[in-house]
């Protein structure tokens, strides 16, 4: 067990800096696959459906908020600076959560597999020694459950449903998984994380969510796609176009006036 | 998020029945977290620190989650910790749900109200030291959720399993026979459920 790290100012500067640059790829995750939710209000399938995208927009929002509010106290500008006031290669999310929403099949899908790895890492950041953290983590794991729940019913369903529901979602599953591996891009931070006890590596990370995914795909009679490679870059700012085109929209208000007030 | 301040007087409802001491309270706000049906009395504390403690959780009373009127913060488990420092009065609130939209209304209601018992500056801070569960809800509030027609949350949390949805019982006829119609409902917090028995759908504080 690795000592407890009651608050950010006892930790050393190498092992500060690794906490920003995990700080940074959760809140960027969320806040872009929160932002990708949205796109679903008013354009949801039916209208339950509609209704969940945009409350799962709302938690992955409030979520990446209260990632940059710590961020924040590490010294970083405030959240809305973070959210609106930076570059595309500034952010660090992973190609998963800036692909565009698709089909409603890749949408869900895509959900699946990102809330199935949030729940290994809140699992994980639970337990860790950093207790702001592990604080935020576990509040956010209650929150997160019902994404997966719902994400989860989605992928059984549609797996299943019809010859042509079955084939969009494995066609799906073989363009989103390579970029699901990507979530799991190791980094320089991932041993003073580990040694620290802050969080676990992301190899070690990536097998849980492996084997959690895994029977779930099955039962949805998916195949995983044989021998897929991870699609790396996000987490060092290198992104697809659809990023820019996303924060393009996104920071369009924002950036006609940054020191407007609200 | 550690508070510290060289004068600190922290409070929770009820906390002297438990003889915990006020250093203990400091290190950590779970300690000291108890029922919210009792306003606080420290005889270690000057009378007008009393007074004002007193109605300081008198006015939290009076301050509730605007889309579901009926249940105020102290009922909800939302107040962590409230504080007479040197340089004011600092009031934790502890977010239900992180994303809540409702959150900023709440802490500018909880800071108006709060300075409208006393002269001193009122900082409202957001904290997840303890983490709110659903578990933070007295049994005053769950009636009151139930009369509003919201299901209360049910079972314990867990932190490993998923939550059940099924068959959480009907606020209006206290049937078990429901289905759940959907996760999510008109605001994240809540699912949507379907009573076989007396025929409404009705909404349902989800378990967190």
């Amino acid at each position: 067990m690795s000592r407890t790290i009651d608050n950010f100012e006892s930790l050393t500067a190498v092992v500060k800096q690794a906490v920003v640059s995990l700080l940074y790829r959760l809140a960027d995750d969320e806040l872009i696959i929160g932002h990708r939710n949205s796109e679903w209000t008013g354009h949801g399938p039916i209208l339950e459906a509609d209704i969940a995208f945009s409350s799962m927009a709302q938690d992955e929002m409030g979520h990446a908020q209260a990632y940059y509010q710590l961020l924040h106290q590490l010294g970083e500008p405030d959240p809305d600076t973070l959210a609106f006031g930076r570059k595309p290669r500034e952010f660090r999310c992973a190609s998963l959560v800036c692909l565009p929403k698709g089909d409603w099949g890749f949408s869900v899908l895509r959900q699946f597999l990102y809330d199935a790895s949030e729940t290994v890492r809140l699992t994980a950041l639970g337990d860790s020694s950093l207790v702001p953290l592990a604080q935020l983590a576990d509040k956010l794991h209650g929150e997160e459950k019902y994404h997966l729940m719902h994400g989860r019913s989605w992928v059984l369903r549609l797996g299943h449903a019809t010859d042509d529901s079955h084939q969009k979602m494995q066609s799906a599953l073989d363009y989103a998984y390579p970029h699901a591996l990507g979530l799991f891009e190791p980094t320089e931070c991932d041993e003073p994380l580990a040694q620290a006890g802050i969080s676990p590596r992301e190899e070690e990370l990536k097998r849980q969510w492996e084997s959690a995914v895994a029977p779930v795909l099955a039962d949805a009679g998916l195949t995983v796609p044989e021998g897929a490679k991870p699609l790396y870059g996000g987490r060092v700012g290198r992104h697809p176009d659809a990023l820019k085109e996303l924060l393009d929209g996104m920071q369009l208000v924002y950036n006609i006036d940054p020191t407007a007030k609200w | 998020m550690p508070h510290q301040s060289k004068r600190t007087k922290q409070s929770e409802p009820g906390a002297q029945a438990t003889g915990h001491s006020a250093d203990k309270c400091r290190m950590s706000n779970i300690e000291c977290r108890l029922p919210d049906s009792i306003l606080p009395f420290d005889n270690r504390q000057s009378t007008i620190d009393n007074s004002l403690l007193s109605a300081i959780w008198q006015a939290l009373g009076s301050v509730t989650d605007p889309e579901i009127p009926v249940v105020n913060v102290i009922e909800m488990g939302m107040i962590a910790g409230v504080r007479i420092e040197a340089d004011g009065v600092v009031i934790d609130v502890t977010p239900t749900f992180v994303g809540c939209p409702a959150l900023d209304v709440i802490r500018e209601n909880i800071r108006a109200a709060v300075s409208a018992v006393t002269p001193a500056h009122v900082t409202v801070n957001v904290v997840f030291d303890p983490p709110w569960t659903s578990e933070r809800i007295s049994e005053t509030g769950r009636k009151k959720l139930k009369a509003f027609g919201l299901a209360p949350p049910t079972g314990q949390r867990s932190v490993g399993a998923m939550p059940t949805l099924e068959r959480t019982p009907c606020p209006y006829c206290d049937s078990e026979d429901t289905d759940l119609e959907s996760i999510f409902g008109p605001t994240l917090c809540r699912s949507i459920h379907y009573c076989r028995s007396c025929l409404q759908s009705f909404e349902h504080f989800k378990t967190v």
